[in-house]
C-alpha cells in the first residue's frame, strides 16, 4: 500500500532517465532516496560505503563490488566483502573510520542512526528501505541509477523474477497449497503474508497460516499456531531447538510428520534479506516444500554456528 | 504482636484475623475464577471448552491450563518476594529485583543466546537452557551483591551493592545484545516477560518453589514484625537477625529466580501486590506475606488473560500490562495518600 507512491515515482524517474542516459556521460546524478531527500552526485561514485547487507549484495550483483570500500558488520556476501573494513552496526557505526574511507556516497537503511551525522559531515547519504518485493524493485532501480547501470538493474530484476517463477513452476502438485508457518523468532513471531518471506511463500503457492491483517511479523499466541495446525514449519536453526517440545506443539501436523525445515545461518541470511538473492530464497523455500511433500525433512547435521548477523 | 492484657486489643486482633481469613478466602475464590477464565480465553479470544475435540482438549490441557496456573504461580512468587523485600529493607519501594536478580537473569539469558552461535559452547548452552541460565544469573547476581556488601548485616550497604550489581550486569547484557542483534528479539521478549510457553514442568518447578518460599517466609514473619520497630529493638527482642536475614534473602532470590526463569522479567507485580494488601488495613507480616502471594497470583493471571485477549490472536507482552496496571495503581495510591508516602521516607 505504502509502496505504490514511491514505486510510481521510481517508474517515472526511470523513464525520464532512459531519455537522458544516452546523452549524459559525466553529468550529475540526481536520485530521490526513500526518505524523500534528493541526493545529487557530480559523477558515478567510485568509492562506496554500504551499511546494509542487501545493498552490499545489490552493488556486487551489479558488478561494482570493487567500488565498495567499507561495509557494516553484517554484510558477509559475497565473500570478497568480508575483507573490507567493518564499520559497525545500525546503532554503533564508527563514524571516524567511515569518514576516513572518503566515500563518494554512503548507502544505508533509512533507520540507520548515523545518517544525520554523516550528512552533517558533508557526506552524501542515500537512505533506502528494502522491505518487500516491491521495495526490492524500487531500490534496485535507484542503485542502478546511482551506478550508471540502469539496464543491468532492469535485467537483474527480470532475471530474479524469472527464477522465482521457475521455482514455483517446477514444484510438484503435492508441494503446492501446503499450509506453512514461518517462524522469525521463538516469541513466537511469525512471518505474515505481508512480510518479505510471506510474499515469496505466496509466489510459491503455499498457504501462510498468518493472515495479512496481522501485519508482517506479529507476536502470536502459541495456541494460534497449534490451532492452525500447519503442514510445514520453516524456522532458523537458532530457534529450532526445542520447538517440537513446546507445550502442545507435538500435535501439530508439521511436528508429528517431521516436516520442519531448519535453515542453517547462511540460508537464513538469504531468506531475511530483501535483495537480489531473493530468487535463491525462493529456491530454498521451494526445496523445503518439495522435501516436505515427500516425507520427513532432515534437520541440519552441523551444530548451530553463526557469527553475529541479522535475524537468523 | 499479640495483645495479652487489654481485652479490647484482643478483640481487635481477632477481628483482624477474621478479616485476614475473609480476604484469604476471597483471594482464593478470585484465583479460581480467574483460572476458569484463563481456560476459556485463547487465540480466538473468548473460546470456552464447548467444542469437544482432540485439538481443543489438547489446547486446554497442554497450553491454557499450565499457562494460567503458571502465571498465577509466577505472580505469587514475585509478590511474595516483594513483600519479603519490603519487610526486610523496611522500604516501601523495595521490589524483588532490588538485589540485582533481574539484571543477573538478563545477563544469563543474553550470555546463553550469545554463546549459542559459537559451536563448542552451543551444546552446553542447549543443555542449560534459557530457564537454567536465567535462574543461575539471578542467583549469581544476589550472591555477588552479598559479597560486595560484605554480608547481610547492613541494609543500606546491601541496597547500594544491589544497585551497583544491577547496573553493571544490566549493561553487560545490553553489550552482548548490541554485539549480536540476532538475539535482540529474544532478549526483548525476556525483558518484557512472557507466559506463552509455560508447560507442566515449569508449573511443577514454580509450585515447589512457592511452597518452600512460603514456608520459610512465614517462619520468619515474626522477625519481620519485630524489624518494623527498628533493627536494635528487633535484636533486643531476641531475634537472630543475621541468620533470619540470610534465610529471607535466600527465599527472596529463590522466589524471584524461579519466577523470572520461567516467565521473564515481569514488572511491578512484586512491588504493587504488598501495597495493595496493606491498603486493605493493617496486618501482621504473616498475613501480609500470604495475602500478597495470593494477590500477586491473581494480578499476573489477570494480566496474562488480558495480554492474550486484547488483540487475539496476537499477544501483548504480559510485562507491559502489569507495568500499566501497576504503574497507574501506584500513582493513584500516591495521590490518594500523599501524606502516607511522604511519611514512609521519613520513618526510615
Amino acid at each position: 500500500m505504502k509502496s505504490m507512491g514511491p514505486l510510481g515515482r521510481a517508474a517515472l524517474s526511470l523513464a525520464t532517465l532512459v531519455l537522458t542516459a544516452t546523452s549524459a556521460v559525466a553529468a550529475p546524478i540526481t536520485i530521490q532516496d526513500d526518505r524523500g531527500h534528493t541526493v545529487t552526485l557530480p559523477d558515478v561514485p567510485r568509492r562506496i560505503v554500504s551499511l546494509l547487507p542487501s545493498l552490499t549484495e545489490t552493488i556486487c550483483e551489479l558488478g561494482d563490488c570493487a567500488k565498495v570500500v567499507g561495509v557494516d558488520r553484517f554484510s558477509n556476501f559475497p565473500a570478497s566483502v568480508q575483507k573490507l573494513p567493518r564499520l559497525g552496526g545500525l546503532d554503533d557505526t564508527s563514524i571516524e573510520a567511515l569518514v576516513a574511507l572518503k566515500p563518494d556516497v554512503v548507502v544505508a537503511g533509512v533507520s540507520a542512526r548515523v545518517i544525520d551525522r554523516l550528512e552533517g559531515l558533508g557526506l552524501r547519504v542515500l537512505a533506502l528501505e528494502p522491505k518487500s518485493m516491491n521495495d526490492v524493485q524500487r531500490v534496485l532501480g535507484k542503485m542502478g541509477r546511482l551506478l550508471g547501470k540502469e539496464d543491468d538493474a532492469r535485467r537483474l530484476w527480470n532475471r530474479v523474477g524469472g527464477h522465482i517463477a521457475q521455482s514455483a513452476a517446477t514444484l510438484p502438485p503435492a508441494a503446492r497449497g501446503l499450509s506453512v508457518y514461518y517462524e522469525v523468532d521463538a516469541g513466537p513471531y511469525g512471518a505474515g503474508t505481508a512480510s518479505f518471506m510471506g510474499e515469496i511463500l505466496a509466489r510459491l503457492g503455499a498457504k501462510n497460516i498468518i493472515p495479512a491483517e496481522l501485519g508482517p511479523f506479529p507476536k502470536l499466541n502459541p495456541e494460534f499456531i497449534v490451532r492452525a495446525d500447519p503442514q510445514v514449519i520453516m524456522v532458523g536453526q537458532r530457534n529450532a531447538a526445542g520447538l517440537p517440545q513446546r507445550p502442545g506443539w507435538s500435535a501439530i501436523r508439521a511436528v508429528k510428520q517431521q516436516r520442519i525445515c531448519v535453515w542453517v545461518p547462511a540460508e537464513s541470511d538469504v531468506l531475511v534479506r530483501p535483495g537480489p538473492r531473493m530468487s535463491e530464497a525462493a529456491a530454498l523455500m521451494a526445496r523445503c516444500l518439495r522435501e516436505a511433500a515427500q516425507g520427513p525433512v532432515a534437520w541440519p547435521t552441523t551444530p548451530f554456528n553463526a557469527p553475529p548477523g541479522g535475524m537468523r | 504482636m499479640r495483645a495479652k492484657s487489654a481485652p479490647s486489643a484482643a478483640s481487635a486482633a481477632s477481628a483482624a484475623s477474621a478479616r485476614t481469613a475473609a480476604q484469604f478466602v476471597a483471594l482464593l475464590v478470585l484465583g479460581a475464577v480467574l483460572l476458569a477464565l484463563g481456560l476459556a480465553i485463547g487465540s480466538l479470544g473468548w473460546s470456552p471448552w464447548t467444542e469437544a475435540g482432540d485439538t481443543m482438549r489438547l489446547i486446554l490441557w497442554d497450553i491454557r491450563a499450565p499457562r494460567s496456573l503458571g502465571a498465577w504461580l509466577a505472580g505469587a512468587l514475585l509478590a511474595l518476594a516483594g513483600a519479603v523485600a519490603q519487610g526486610l529493607f523496611r522500604n516501601p519501594l523495595a521490589d524483588p529485583y532490588l538485589l540485582g536478580c533481574s539484571a543477573g537473569a538478563s545477563l544469563g539469558v543474553a550470555a546463553l543466546l550469545f554463546v549459542m552461535g559459537i559451536s563448542p559452547a552451543a551444546a552446553l548452552a542447549l543443555r542449560v537452557g534459557m530457564t537454567g541460565a536465567a535462574f543461575v544469573g539471578a542467583i549469581g547476581a544476589v550472591l555477588l551483591t552479598l559479597v560486595l556488601a560484605r554480608g547481610v548485616t547492613q541494609s543500606l550497604r546491601l541496597l547500594l551493592a544491589g544497585v551497583v550489581v544491577g547496573v553493571v550486569l544490566g549493561s553487560g547484557a545490553a553489550l552482548l545484545t548490541l554485539m549480536n542483534p540476532d538475539i535482540l528479539r529474544a532478549m526483548q521478549a525476556f525483558m518484557l516477560g512472557s507466559t506463552g510457553y509455560v508447560g507442566w514442568s515449569a508449573v511443577q518447578v514454580m509450585a515447589v518453589a512457592l511452597g518452600l518460599c512460603l514456608l520459610t517466609a512465614l517462619g520468619c514473619s515474626r522477625t519481620l514484625d519485630a524489624l518494623t520497630l527498628g533493627e536494635d529493638t528487633a535484636r533486643s527482642l531476641g531475634q537472630r537477625l543475621t541468620l533470619i536475614r540470610l534465610l529471607l534473602i535466600a527465599t527472596l532470590s529463590l522466589a524471584t529466580g524461579a519466577a523470572v526463569a520461567q516467565c521473564g522479567l515481569i514488572a511491578f507485580v512484586g512491588l504493587v501486590a504488598p501495597h495493595l494488601v496493606r491498603s486493605w488495613g493493617p496486618t501482621t507480616h504473616g498475613a501480609l506475606l500470604l495475602l500478597s502471594a495470593l494477590t500477586g497470583g491473581a494480578l499476573l493471571l489477570a494480566a496474562d488473560i488480558a495480554a492474550r485477549w486484547v488483540i487475539a490472536p496476537q499477544e501483548l507482552p504480559v510485562g507491559i500490562i502489569t507495568a500499566l496496571l501497576g504503574g497507574s495503581y501506584l500513582l493513584w495510591l500516591m495521590h490518594r495518600r500523599k501524606a502516607h508516602f511522604g511519611g514512609a521516607g521519613g520513618s526510615q
